[in-house]
């Protein structure tokens, strides 16, 4: 299976190391050289600089055989341009966008797009913690 | 009317300016918070600081009134992108128009359907193609929506066209010639009109035809 990682930041490297760990062949591309070194010293995907948003670069990143995209720069609106091109232009099934902000993660789900909003994640996540703690503000009120 | 400008840089700056001249009601939306400070200067309260893929900046603008026309001019492409998506799908404005920084992701544009866009380097290389004689297919027009375009033509002695009559010409499926223009007089292109040498011929065309028609006309 290929996989296609755009962006390679934090999430981006991680998402491309742990596929490749689970037998994925991976390819990661990102506009800066150094971006590279986050895969390690022994990364044995491929890896080319370049923007996302370039087609050429992302036929020759191998696109059209792509199993899997996932796209992870540190753009919202660059991720969410590059998913629709690779969902609408390559006919890719299986996009996966990072985008932070909610309202327009939510926009473009509704439209289609398979978003992840780590924002999202976080919020739910502490409410989940703080509910947690079981202090209910009724109960305290009543005191 | 009421028109969202998103983007306060030189041409959003000017435009904001212009349509407020004609008398019609704008906000100009500028995310740098120096440029703001200076737009704010001479736009007061019709600038707002923000960025305008946010959609509660949009709303704040007034997106949701909606307005006549959302004008997406920041200088990023995925930006422009992305307001001028969220203006027409989620708040229904009608008429949005786009600007291309890049003219390399006009397909992504054509792809998403943003139309019209306005990209000033392809304005420059279609002017630079009108201009530069060696360039023997002249783009005029592009209907995008329409998935047509429209050509001119010079025909020359050379030509293997000179001469003949368009009836006998064998043009390409989904090219048609327009018009002849001879001697500074333009005359619809019917079946028995002879093209001569000096002609200026309009023909309107799919693209990706254009080789063929530049076969048939001029053999190159």
């Amino acid at each position: 299976m290929n996989a296609l990682v755009i962006g390679c930041g934090r999430v981006g490297s991680s998402i491309a190391l742990q596929l490749q760990r689970e037998g994925w062949d991976v390819t990661v591309v990102d506009e800066n050289e150094d971006a590279l070194s986050r895969l390690g010293d022994h990364w044995p995907g491929s890896f080319l600089v370049g923007h996302g948003m370039d087609v050429d670069l992302l036929r020759e990143a191998g696109i059209e055989e792509a199993d899997a995209v996932v796209v992870a720069t540190d753009g919202d609106n660059t991720n969410i341009v590059i998913g629709q091109v690779a969902q609408k232009r390559f006919d890719i099934r299986c996009v996966i966008v990072r985008v932070l902000d909610p309202a327009r993660a939510d926009f473009y789900t509704a439209r289609g797009l398979r978003t992840v909003c780590p924002t999202k994640t976080a919020i739910d996540t502490l409410m989940d913690e703080v509910r947690s703690c079981a202090i209910s503000p009724r109960v305290e009120a009543a005191r | 009317m009421y028109v969202i400008v998103a983007g306060g840089g030189k041409v959003g700056a000017n435009v904001a300016r212009s349509l407020l001249r004609l008398g019609h009601e704008v906000t100009l939306i500028e995310q740098d918070r120096e440029r703001f400070d200076r737009l704010e200067e001479e736009f007061e309260h019709q600038v707002q600081r923000g960025d305008g893929t946010e959609l509660h900046v949009l709303e704040r603008a007034g997106v949701a009134r909606p307005p006549d026309l959302v004008l997406a001019l920041t200088g990023d492409d995925e930006d422009n992108l992305v307001i001028s998506q969220i203006a027409k799908e989620k708040y229904g404005v009608e008429k949005v128009i786009s600007r291309v920084n890049d003219p390399r992701n006009q397909a992504h544009f054509d792809l998403l359907g943003i139309a019209p866009t306005v990209c000033a380097t392809s304005s420059i290389m279609a002017l630079v193609e009108h201009e530069v004689p060696e360039h023997e297919l002249i783009h005029l027009l592009e209907l995008r929506q329409e998935n047509l375009e429209i050509v001119e033509v010079q025909i020359d002695r050379d030509s293997p066209s000179a001469g003949k009559h368009i009836e006998a010409l064998d043009l390409p499926d989904g090219a048609r010639l327009i018009s002849v223009m001879r001697g500074g007089r333009a005359e619809i292109a019917v079946g028995a009109t002879q093209l001569l040498a000096g002609d200026q011929v309009l023909a309107i065309l799919e693209p990706g035809k254009e080789d063929e028609l530049r076969r048939v006309l001029l053999r190159r």
